[in-house]
């Protein structure tokens, strides 16, 4: 089917617990080998936790899906060591065009801030994030991924799960301490367990097609409202890697999905937007459906919800996989800390207290997105089409257009893991914030912070430190002195941190702010260790 | 209260018939546009949220 791309085809295995019929309790059980449970298993096995990834299929997802993968998730990709690669095989765009009818309104430059080690976003084909996942997986001892593995059952215990699993030798079940559902919007997970989504802010379908482009045509994201080609919706153009081009075209809820997609429909439609003299092929069609809608809680008993399977965005700002990565980026250290006993069960729930904190800002900037692209009365499209037509001429109004706004982490501002600030500070690392990215040199080689905070807790601090690490309860931060053990090359650690001889940062190892001060203080950085684990 | 309550348009009459003039060969459809279009270029001028959000207020029909 695809010209592009041939699907791997990933082997079953029998287990040795289906084999011997001794049921075993792992730890972590993943539901679902997608990028969420995929990098899951990834990160979880790096912290050292022996986990197990089931997965009804045995391939990588089918199709473009996914599509963009914003900075801090291939941040996150980056600590699990396989963001280069990706980077390097993903297309950035710099140019975008916003069309308006049948007239361009106006293009812009993205200009990102630079000083950063991953991109604003890369655009990927999903299946070759997942395959790069897979390979990563492989070489984890503490991984172990099944695929034809399709959970049937669950029966929630006090203490751990009971998982009845199928596969091409029948049925076995098996036990995990916890259960990490990892398996998309229709998550047959979410259905055992009993919970539902809640809220249904709006519904919309789109008809999206992978098209193989034999001209040149820049590398440039198109965005059309209401184009003579497809009166009334949205359109969206962007490259992807091997020059397949990705096309977005908003169907509206009413359209009739299966007329839709077929090819004789497709085509002439994607004719008349591209022109009548480019050649293109058609690679792979779907629609795709949608509600924005969210679970209550993440956590039912030993269960825990990830990326789509809880909770569901529009397409508009690539929400979807980049916050679901960001989901598990919030919860593999917390599992480690609580399966080895170092952290109370309460450090969990704040996955879902952090997670759905996040999932609402990202269904409020999916709400305002579609308000724009998809009016709901006769004024607010007039406003909508004021915006527009203005935006042509008058270049400050061109920040109201709202063809979707990039996914960006979003701060875990009232978090009870915190510590509040007691001493002055300008910028924006306030408790609870992602660490910004900034150029450090180690030894005279260039390097970044991220890589050098790693993913357990550090104690950032400018200046010389008073020791090399902080340890409370059994677990430790190491300390990272700016001046001794990195120099801040460009000045950037200290711009970008708002620091002076002495400021001392607690960074959680997600790499978000815990605590911050403006002198070095063993026992506040060990209280704030303690209320960061505490939950 | 951060709104202008006091008069604050000089030519006040001249202002007003320069708006309504603006207007007088349009149809409801294209004068609304043109509304929506002096609302935004407006609000875009003053970038008071505080003043933007109260003029919202003020503006609302009584009866709401």
């Amino acid at each position: 089917m695809l010209k592009t791309y041939a699907y791997p085809e990933f082997p079953y295995v029998q287990s040795k617990e289906q084999r011997t019929g001794v049921r075993k309790r792992h730890p972590v059980v993943v539901i679902g080998a997608g990028p969420i449970g995929l990098s899951a298993g990834l990160d979880f096995a790096r912290r050292g936790i022996p986990t197990v990834i089931l997965d009804d299929n045995n391939t990588v997802s089918v199709g473009s899906r996914a599509v963009c993968y914003a900075k801090r998730p291939l941040e996150f990709l980056d600590r699990l060591g396989i963001a280069d690669p990706l980077v390097k095989k993903g297309i950035s765009w710099k140019v975008g065009k916003v069309f308006y009818r049948d007239g361009l309104a106006y293009q812009f430059d993205l200009l990102p801030e630079s000083d950063h080690k991953m991109p604003a976003m890369i655009n990927l084909q999903q299946y070759y994030l997942e395959e790069a996942l897979v390979e990563a997986l492989g070489r984890e001892p503490l991984a172990d991924l099944r695929w034809r593995h399709r959970l049937t059952a669950i029966e929630q215990k006090p203490d751990h799960a009971v998982l009845t699993v199928e596969t091409p030798d029948g049925s076995f079940t098996m036990e995990a301490t916890w259960v990490i559902a990892c398996d998309g919007a229709n998550s047959d997970t979410r259905r055992m367990v009993g919970a539902e989504f809640t809220g249904q802010f709006f519904q919309d379908r789109f008809l999206i097609a992978d098209v193989v482009m034999k001209a040149d045509f820049p590398t440039e994201r198109w965005f059309w409202f209401d184009p003579p080609f497809h009166p009334n919706q949205s359109v969206l153009l962007h490259k992807q890697a091997d020059d397949v081009w990705r096309i977005d075209f908003q169907l509206g809820w009413d359209a009739d999905p299966t007329e839709e997609r077929k090819p004789e429909r497709v085509i002439p439609r994607i004719r008349k937007m591209l022109g009548e003299h480019v050649e293109f092929e058609l690679e792979w069609v779907s629609i795709y459906q949608f509600a924005c809608r969210r679970m209550h809680d993440f956590r039912v008993s030993r269960v825990l919800f990830a990326g789509d399977a809880a909770h569901q965005v529009s397409p508009f700002g690539a929400r979807g996989a980049n916050t679901g990565f960001q989901d598990i980026d919030n919860l593999g250290w917390k599992l480690k800390l609580v399966l080895e006993g170092a952290a109370p069960e309460a450090l969990i729930d704040s996955y879902s207290a952090e997670r759905t904190f996040a999932a609402d800002d990202n269904l409020l900037n999916s709400t305002r997105s579609t308000d724009f692209i998809t009016p709901k009365n006769a004024i607010s499209r007039r406003y909508r089409n004021a915006v527009l037509e203005l935006a042509g001429t008058v270049e400050g109004i061109r920040p109201l257009v709202n063809s979707g706004r990039l996914s960006r982490p979003t701060p875990y501002r009232d978090s009870p893991l915190n510590t509040p600030d007691v001493d002055d500070f300008k910028g924006k690392m306030a408790p609870g914030t992602n660490c910004d990215d900034a150029p450090v040199s180690l030894d005279g080689k260039p390097g970044w912070l991220l890589n050098r905070l790693g993913d357990g807790f550090t104690v950032l601090t400018f200046g010389e430190a008073p020791m090399a690490e902080v340890a409370t309860g059994g677990v430790t931060a190491k300390v990272l002195s700016i001046g001794k053990d990195i120099k801040d090359s460009k000045g950037l650690v200290a711009a970008r941190y708002d620091g002076q001889a002495g400021t001392t940062y607690l960074v959680r190892p997600d790499q978000h702010v815990a605590a911050r001060w403006r002198s070095f203080d063993a026992d506040r950085i060990r209280a704030a260790m303690t209320r960061a684990m505490a939950g | 209260m951060k709104v202008q309550r006091k008069a604050n348009i000089p030519d006040q009459d001249g202002f007003y018939q320069e708006l309504i003039d603006s207007q007088r060969d349009l149809s409801d459809e294209d004068a609304s546009l043109m509304n929506c279009k002096l609302v935004i270029l407006l609000a875009n001028h003053i970038g008071d949220r505080e003043v933007l959000s109260e003029a919202i207020r003020l503006a609302l029909p009584k009866n709401r």
